[in-house]
Parts: structure tokens; C-alpha cells; sequence
């Protein structure tokens, strides 16, 4: 077990609704970004000094351009029903982790200084006066929400706490008051191209070393090509792929996939990076920033589609805001969606007929697959409402003998954050992440401890490193955590695979 | 013509204004500020009927928070049915004649007012004794429920314990529309009830019962899923396209 200087949660059979605790997450709050952070960003350098009424200005500009701000800071009627909806909360106890709670951090200020009730009557409607108190309150708990929408399924009016919390993060940024973790790794993306600031040369050698595996594996030559110009699918994935576990079994199924089916791809240098942060701090010129760079790379490759890799927020960006912040795709060949999913590819691929498996690969496995929150609460893979649900498990399926669904409050549309989304994924908010899982722990808990499950598959690398690194804390091996490309590549028969090489296949064994 | 029917006069040409400027004033808010990006919480519909099928289900059933909280659903459900018919109900002192499905539903328009009341009971119990819910609560929450109780609760005494000159009012409220004022009867529970509508229509737009009008601007509701097929370009994004 993984040692904590802050105490770890019990696991439960069922997650139950904590009685709430005041403060007990009060002391939680990021490193905050430095001026070298900040200003490749666009955002001043530190907290500047007039943050009172710049604050103010930031929201009243954010007011008049996001719908989403305006009604929902109108609407909530406090019914409650998200209260017990959050994982922050019912890993904390902490009541500003409601979502309501949380909202109303900001919605207070809104109410003070942008409304009628709220100028003449605060006490009354619960307004509250800016202050530094209050600014710091915002820094702390609107980075204890990772942005999973959990609460918006179920709240009547589908007010999305992801929505408010990015408005508040601008409206830090706007201030000089930003998050080291998310604005570090943003500057890098702009100088770099990826989140890791990973040279081109770097991801060439370990491609290389990948074909080298690959060939003394399988005895077939699978390419993984970089900036291949001319080539018909480029081909994004979060940097993470390229380097850590299991992310990178992910990334050699993406190839085996691809080599199977007979397609021309590559990985680009500049956009070596499906992530996209500025999602996170609610940038639309920073996310829109990033993600010209997948416009300008498929231009420059001369691409005719666009792939993504295993990767939760960064589909939501793909998936649901490419078009409008770098389309339009006119210059893309027609006949697939831009961009489509590892997982749409693969299981088209299954459907008809182009890939073989060997399921029995997989047998050492009992499988439970882990719906990232954001593939399944906003974005969609496939032609029907729902497929993001239902492409996943059909691929994992097709390569494994043995699935079990965790519980249904758990899974699909009502499926828990991993704890580490949403910008949250950083060594700072350590506490924040143990206790933040726990719901995610108990249904896995559970159809370990009922069915014989042995691994939980992902297909997002911020699940996949936020698990790996969490788990153990629980009692569980960070190798229990899967790609789903990763199975793929277990049960895959490439065509001349074992040909060949029969006597050194026996040598392997 | 009493001094308390010319003041009631007044008030109600005043809320209706408030309301209906209010209201107006904020939907023109929440249409006007765009919707940069599609959001739809997902699972979502394909379709702009889906969505407007989407929309009905929460509208008519509140379908997200009967997947969210059973209780909650429950006496808000109740309350906001109860409300509906009792609203139907009341269109007859503003009509002559009277529609003939106002006339059909007069009876359970009466059983309806219950209903409100006991929602409404519901949610105030609610409210105060779920931990969660008393912490996110202000005083606003509380006196909006009261308020709306002792609404339902004054037309009710006015139905089963002491009536007023239904006729009378009726006269009120036509002369209201019609712009020739007649006289009010002065019983003090019809007083109460008309001065806390009032009230209700006045506080409409500056309060929470934006909710309203809100639902249907809430674009994780309102959208349709379709962000591949189709751009979404916001006017205020569009600089940034010719940079």
C-alpha cells in the first residue's frame, strides 16, 4: 500500500452519502502559476493589483458571451438534488463540494453585484461582497472539480457545475491567478507541441523502439510512422502514449489496428498531443490555440482523415468543439466523421470482418471497463445516442472472454470521475485524488470481490494515470489498470504473424 | 370606488408590469448571450425533435431530477402539477365566457390546491432536515416556499372555510383588463391572497423562479448532438477566424 500523510478513506460495499463536515478540504489548493506560466497564455503575470475590480469586468464579460453562465447562475432553485451527486463530496464530506455548493461560491458574488436582490438585499438571497477571502475560497474549491459533469444529468434544469468552474478558472487566469499545472503544461503545448514538451527526435526514438518490440513479437514489421507527409490518417493521441503505463500497450494496439487494416497513417510532431487544457481553464483562445495545431498538421501532412487516440477530455475537445474552433474540415475526405475515435475505427474494422483475434489472450483477465466521465457525458462515438457506452465494451468484448459491468449508478451516463480529471492530475492535489476515487473504488471493489474481476480498461489517459497511481493506495496493483487498445493487442492475429517464426515463437514460451 | 380597490388596482397593473417586463427584460438576456460551443450533456438527441422531446420530458415530467432525487421529484412534481391546474383553474375569473376545458377541469382544479400545498410541505420538510439541503439553503429559499404555501393556503380558506364574492372579484378582474374599475370586496383572506400574488409576480424576475424561462435556455438540454455534421460558430468567435 501507497503511503498518505493525510488519512485514507475505507472502502464500502455501497459509496454512502457522508453527513457533511465544514473545511475539511480547505487547506486543498494547487500551486499557483508563475508569471512564466502565465504570460505565453495571454494572462498577466501575477495577481494584479486591481483583482476587485478586474474580477467583476471578467464577469460581466463572460456573462454576455456564454449562455451557459448566464442561465445557470440565474437558475438553480437550490433543490439539492445534486448534493450527493459529486465524487469530491462523498470522498470528502466536505459541503463546498456539492456541486450547488461549489457553484455558489461564485454565484454569491454574481448575485451581489450583478443583481437587484443581491445589490438591495445580500443577507436575504445570499450574496456576498468580493473579497480576498472569497477569490482564495475560488482558487481551493473550483479546483476540486474535475469538470466530469456528473452533476448536470441529474439536475432539472441541466446545470453543468463544468461550466461554471472553467468561467471561474478565466476569470482567475484573467486575473493573474492562475493554476501552475494546467498553465505550465498549456505553454508548453504552444512551444512545444505536446504536454510533456516531448522533442520530435524523442518520439521517433521511442517509435522506434516500439517497431523493434512490435517485429520481436510478432514477427511482423507494424510501422509507427511520425510526420509521414501524404499519409490518408493522422493520427492524435494524448502525449502520455508514448511513454507510460499502460498508455503505451494502448498506443502499439493503435498501430497493430491500423497496420491490419491496411491504412496509411502517422503521428505528427506538432500535433503530437490529443489533450487539450485549455478546456480546462475554460480558455476558448488558448483551447482554440491548441487546437490549430491539428488543423495546421493535417495541412502540412496532406492528411485526408483524423484519428484520435484513447483519451477522455481530449475527445470531448475532438469530438465536440474541433469543427467550430479549427474546421472546417472541407478538405478531409467526406466519407468518415472528422475526427473519429480509435475505438469507432477499430470496431468498424471488427464489424467488417478486417481484424482476427485469438480471445483466449485475454483469459488470464477478468475485465470491468471504467466509462471516462467525459467520452460518456459529452461526446458520443458512433450514430446513436449512447455508442460511446456501447463501442468500448462491444471492441472489448470482441477481444475477451470474460466482462463484467460494474453497477449501474456507476457506469454509462451516471459513471464516477477517476478523481484526477479536468486539470486536477498533479502531485499537489495528492489528498484531493486518493479521496476523490473512492466511488470509483467501491463499484470496483465490489465485482473484484464478486465476480473475480482482476482488471479495470480505460480509454483515457488521465484515468489511466490518475488509477495507476492512486489504487494502491486501496490495496490494488497499478498493473490491474488497462488499455483497451492494450487488449486489442493481446487477442490480435496479424496476418503472417507466427508464419515464419514457429521455432523462436517456442523459445518465447 | 374604495381607496383599497384603487390600491389594488394599481398593484396589480404594477406586478403584471414588473412581471412582464422583467421576464421579458431577462429571456431577452438569455437569447441574446450565445452559446459558444455544443455542450449537450450526453447521451443526447441526434435530432431537433429529439430535443424538443428531450425538452418535454423535463419540462412536463422534471425527468433529470427524477433520476436524481426521488423525493425531491416527488413533491416538486406534485407541487408544480398542483400549480398548473390551479393556475387552469383560475383563468375563469379572467374569461367570459369561460373556455369550456377551463369549465372541465374546475373540479380537479379545486383537489389540485391540495396537492400544491402538500408538495409545497414536502419541500420545505425537505429543505430543513436533509443535512445538505439546509447547508445550501438561504432565507430566500425558505420564504419562497412560505410564500407560495400561504398563497395556496389562503385560496384554499376561501374555497372550504370562509367565501368571498367570487363574482365580485370576477368583476374586479375584468374591469382590470377592460379598464373600467369596480369595486373589490373587502374580505380580509382575499386581501392576503391577491397581495401575496402580488408579491409573487413582483419578485418573479429578480428571484430564483428564473428557473422558468431558464430551462429552456440550458444548452446541456437544448442542443442537439450533432458537433461533427455541423459548426457552431459564436459571432464574438469569429474574430478569431481572421486572425
Amino acid at each position: 500500500m501507497a503511503k498518505a500523510d493525510f488519512e485514507v478513506p475505507e472502502l464500502q460495499e455501497y459509496t454512502e452519502v457522508p453527513k457533511y463536515v465544514e473545511g475539511t478540504m480547505a487547506h486543498s489548493s494547487p500551486y499557483v502559476a508563475k508569471p512564466d506560466h502565465n504570460t505565453p497564455l495571454g494572462f498577466p503575470g501575477e495577481l494584479v493589483p486591481d483583482w476587485h475590480e478586474k474580477t467583476l469586468e471578467a464577469m460581466g464579460d463572460l456573462l454576455g458571451k456564454y449562455r451557459s453562465f448566464q442561465v445557470y447562475l440565474d437558475s438553480c432553485v437550490k433543490c439539492g438534488a445534486c448534493t450527493d451527486k459529486c465524487h469530491y463530496y462523498l470522498g470528502t464530506s466536505d459541503p463546498k463540494n456539492m456541486p450547488v455548493a461549489r457553484q455558489d461560491l461564485l454565484r454569491k458574488v454574481y448575485r451581489r453585484y450583478f443583481t437587484f436582490a443581491g445589490k438591495y438585499f445580500p443577507k436575504l438571497v445570499g450574496a456576498a461582497d468580493l473579497t480576498r477571502e472569497v477569490l482564495d475560497e475560488w482558487y481551493s474549491y473550483f479546483h476540486q472539480c474535475s469538470q466530469c459533469r456528473r452533476c448536470s444529468v441529474f439536475c432539472p434544469y441541466g446545470i453543468d457545475t463544468a461550466e461554471i468552474s472553467m468561467a471561474a478558472r478565466e476569470i482567475l487566469d484573467r486575473i493573474g491567478y492562475g493554476q501552475k499545472y494546467c498553465n505550465e503544461i498549456i505553454a508548453k503545448v504552444h512551444k512545444v507541441g505536446n504536454n510533456l514538451g516531448m522533442p520530435g527526435p524523442a518520439i521517433r526514438d521511442t517509435l522506434d523502439g516500439l517497431e523493434e518490440d512490435v517485429l520481436e513479437e510478432t514477427g511482423v514489421a507494424v510501422k509507427y510512422p511520425l510526420d509521414v507527409k501524404g499519409a490518408d490518417i493522422l493520427f492524435v493521441t494524448p502525449s502520455a502514449d508514448f511513454f507510460a503505463e499502460p498508455h503505451i500497450d494502448g498506443l502499439i494496439g493503435y498501430g497493430k489496428v491500423l497496420h491490419e487494416c491496411g491504412v496509411s497513417w502517422t503521428f505528427s510532431t506538432k500535433a503530437s498531443e490529443a489533450g487539450n487544457f485549455g478546456m480546462f481553464i475554460g480558455s476558448y483562445e488558448n483551447m482554440r490555440r491548441v487546437s490549430m495545431r491539428i488543423r495546421e498538421a493535417a495541412i502540412d501532412l496532406g492528411v485526408k482523415r483524423i484519428v484520435f487516440g484513447e483519451c477522455g477530455h481530449a475527445w470531448r475537445v475532438a469530438y465536440a468543439f474541433l469543427n467550430t474552433l479549427a474546421g472546417p474540415w472541407d478538405f478531409l475526405d467526406p466519407n468518415y466523421p472528422v475526427p473519429q475515435h480509435i475505438c469507432e475505427f477499430t470496431w468498424d474494422a471488427i464489424q467488417q470482418g478486417k481484424l482476427k483475434f485469438d480471445k483466449s489472450a485475454n483469459d488470464d483477465k477478468v475485465l470491468t471497463f471504467h466509462d471516462s466521465c467525459n467520452v460518456a457525458r459529452a461526446t458520443r462515438m458512433g450514430d446513436k445516442p449512447g455508442g460511446q457506452f456501447e463501442i468500448p465494451r462491444n471492441v472489448i468484448k470482441a477481444v475477451c472472454n470474460n466482462y463484467v459491468d460494474m453497477e449501474a449508478d456507476t457506469i454509462k451516463e451516471r459513471t464516477f470521475c477517476c478523481g484526477g480529471g479536468g486539470g486536477l492530475l498533479t502531485d499537489d492535489l495528492m489528498e484531493l485524488r486518493v479521496k476523490g476515487i473512492v466511488p470509483r473504488m467501491n463499484a470496483l471493489n465490489n465485482v473484484v470481490q464478486e465476480h473475480g474481476v482482476t482488471h479495470m480498461a480505460a480509454i483515457c489517459a488521465i484515468c489511466k494515470s490518475q488509477f495507476t497511481k492512486v489504487i494502491p493506495y486501496y490495496g490494488f496493483e497499478m498493473d490491474q489498470i488497462v488499455s483497451v487498445h492494450q487488449l486489442v493487442s493481446n487477442a490480435i492475429l496479424l496476418t503472417g504473424q507466427g508464419e515464419s517464426d514457429d521455432d523462436s515463437d517456442e523459445d518465447d514460451e | 370606488m374604495s381607496f383599497l380597490t384603487v390600491v389594488y388596482a394599481v398593484l396589480f397593473y404594477l406586478a403584471t408590469a414588473v412581471l412582464v417586463v422583467g421576464v421579458g427584460r431577462k429571456i431577452y438576456v438569455f437569447a441574446k448571450a450565445p452559446a459558444p460551443l455544443k455542450i449537450p450533456t450526453t447521451p443526447a438527441p441526434t435530432t431537433q425533435t429529439g430535443v424538443i422531446m428531450r425538452m418535454f420530458r423535463e419540462v412536463v415530467f422534471f425527468e433529470s431530477l427524477f433520476k436524481g432525487a426521488k423525493w425531491t421529484w416527488l413533491f416538486g412534481w406534485v407541487f408544480h402539477m398542483g400549480l398548473f391546474l390551479v393556475l387552469l383553474r383560475h383563468a375563469r375569473y379572467f374569461q367570459d365566457p369561460v373556455f369550456f376545458p377551463i369549465e372541465l377541469i374546475q373540479p380537479f382544479g379545486i383537489y389540485a390546491g391540495f396537492a400544491m400545498v402538500a408538495g409545497l410541505a414536502g419541500l420545505f420538510g425537505r429543505r430543513l432536515l436533509v443535512d445538505r439541503v439546509r447547508y445550501i439553503s438561504a432565507p430566500s429559499d425558505y420564504l419562497m416556499l412560505v410564500l407560495l404555501g400561504l398563497i395556496g393556503l389562503s385560496g384554499l380558506m376561501m374555497t372550504f372555510v370562509v367565501h368571498t364574492d367570487i363574482i365580485a372579484v370576477k368583476q374586479f378582474f375584468r374591469g382590470l383588463m377592460t379598464l373600467s374599475l369596480s369595486e373589490l370586496p373587502a374580505d380580509p383572506i382575499l386581501l392576503v391572497h391577491l397581495m401575496l400574488v402580488a408579491l409573487l409576480m413582483i419578485i418573479f424576475p429578480i428571484s430564483k423562479l428564473l428557473h422558468a424561462p431558464g430551462i429552456f435556455f440550458s444548452p446541456t438540454r437544448n442542443q442537439v448532438d450533432n458537433p461533427r455534421e455541423q459548426r457552431h460558430l459564436a459571432e464574438w468567435a469569429k474574430r478569431f477566424e481572421q486572425q
